[in-house]
């Protein structure tokens, strides 16, 4: 059983329907810490403002996260589902997130290197420095583009499994062992996503 | 690199996709679901599906349509036309859609912007914009509505402004001078908005040519250009389009 976690931020619809469309049955949209806790695999969507989160605590969802991925089940979150893996983002200061990777998300500098940056970050745009070993990237060609749409972003670590351009590098995909997050969004990113979804399904 | 968008654009009414040439001898190019899926795969960044006519009647082929084809649509996809109420747009995000476009609903209620972004965030709105050049060309462009034949007294500028403070994720803007005659973009137009707004402007009505996108992107300062007439009649593969784009210069998803 895969759970998609249900936040109440945003459409969970594509996410979803990629899913299925690659072979997933049996899908739970749940807010159920038990039904996280008995997922062989999790997908945490998102779109929306980082305070949404605030709810997984308030749920219960952010404890039972972290139960499941301790004992290895495989984790998957987009977009502000990937920003809430780090400690927290200056979006919404008193919102704690997973804290399972260092640092918190900030946002895009308003000028970078002297030219006006434009936020957000909306449209095609590529991954670069594929970590090979990454199983999520699995055959992702490093400069295939995905589609992002954000104004928040992650740092750099040795996490990080690879990283896009825009005012300076972010973490695009962040990935280790068990736990893994892209910024772009999958279900809208054509072949490179579904192949990333497709990984995940088989991890 | 942050790449340029092509967007193709199908007019729909009636359940079926239209041309016509500035408002007339309206043509079928046939079902919309199809096309938008051969859209996608012929490279496409994102699809926009209009329904023209909007008729209250024809609500429920249109949510059947945006289904179909968001079945097997995997870029961004976009739908506008008669969404008068944040519960009309949840019923098309929830047939499948990632992205609304509305236009005279949110001149007549601009609170209708910040009211859709609240529950799908403000990427899932798209503010279109109709607009003409005025006495004095772009300065005192004016917001059009009703397919161009109204007048509303705003102005372009401040209205493309107001738009991204009540929470649009970007902004459509249609010149209405240019729309249909393929003879290129209104770069100027677009540049205007493009330097007043800091959210992403799609540039609308115009285009005929890749040389036209070229100079959307550079000259306009678009973020994405959307194009419907090029692209009918068996013309669903855009990467012909886009390598000839990327070869003047502008940053393409290619290969796609």
């Amino acid at each position: 059983m895969i759970a998609v976690i249900d936040y109440k931020a945003g459409n969970l619809t594509s996410v979803v329907k990629a899913l299925r469309y690659l072979g997933a049955d049996n899908i739970v949209v749940t807010q159920s810490p038990e039904e996280v806790l008995r997922a062989d695999k999790i997908v945490l969507p998102g779109v929306g403002h980082f305070q949404s989160t605030q709810l997984l605590a308030d749920l219960g969802l952010t404890q039972a996260v972290r139960e499941a991925v301790a004992k290895g089940t495989p984790f998957l979150g987009i977009c502000v589902g990937l920003q809430w893996l780090y400690e927290g983002s200056t979006e919404a200061p008193e919102t704690a997130g997973l804290g399972h990777f260092a640092d918190e998300c900030e946002r895009f500098p308003a000028v970078f290197e002297g030219v006006e940056l434009k936020s957000p970050h909306v449209g095609w745009n590529s991954l670069e420095e594929v970590r090979a070993a990454s199983r999520l990237l699995r055959g992702v060609t490093p400069g295939s583009f995905v589609y992002f749409t954000h104004s928040w972003r992650a740092p750099l670590s040795d996490d990080t499994a690879a990283k896009t351009m825009y005012g300076g590098a972010f973490t695009s995909v962040v990935e280790r062992g068990n736990v893994m997050g892209v910024q772009f969004h999958p279900e809208k990113s054509a072949e490179t996503g579904l192949l990333v979804l497709r990984n995940f399904l088989g991890l | 690199m942050l790449t340029k968008r092509i967007i193709a654009c199908l007019d729909v009414r009636g359940g079926r996709v239209v041309k016509g040439v500035q408002f007339v001898d309206i043509v079928d190019a046939g079902d919309p679901a199809e096309l938008a899926i051969r859209h996608a795969r012929g490279g496409a960044d994102e699809i926009v599906l209009l329904d023209i006519t909007a008729t209250h009647e024809g609500r429920g082929t249109l949510l059947d349509t945006v289904k179909r084809a968001a079945a097997q649509l995997f870029v961004p996809f976009t739908v506008g036309g008669g969404i008068r109420s944040a519960e009309d747009a949840a019923a098309v995000f929830d047939a499948g859609a990632d992205k609304v476009s509305i236009n005279s609903s949110a001149i007549a209620r601009p609170e209708l912007i910040g009211e859709i972004g609240a529950s799908f965030g403000a990427q899932a709105v798209i503010v279109a914009i109709d607009a003409r050049r005025g006495k004095h060309g772009v300065s005192d462009a004016e917001v059009y509505v009703s397919g161009g034949r109204k007048p509303t007294g705003l102005r372009l500028v401040e209205w493309a402004r107001e738009a991204e403070q009540r929470g649009a994720g970007e902004i459509l803007l249609t010149s209405m001078d240019k729309d249909g005659m393929r003879d290129g973009f209104d770069c100027e137009l677009t540049r205007a908005v493009s330097e007043a707004v800091q959210i992403p402007v799609i540039a609308s009505g115009g285009a005929g040519s890749a040389a036209d996108f070229a100079d959307v992107f550079k000259a306009g300062r678009a973020d994405a250009a959307l194009a419907a007439s090029i692209f009918h009649f068996g013309v669903t593969d855009s990467r012909a389009l886009k390598a000839e784009v990327a070869a003047a210069g502008v940053a393409m998803r290619l290969p796609c």
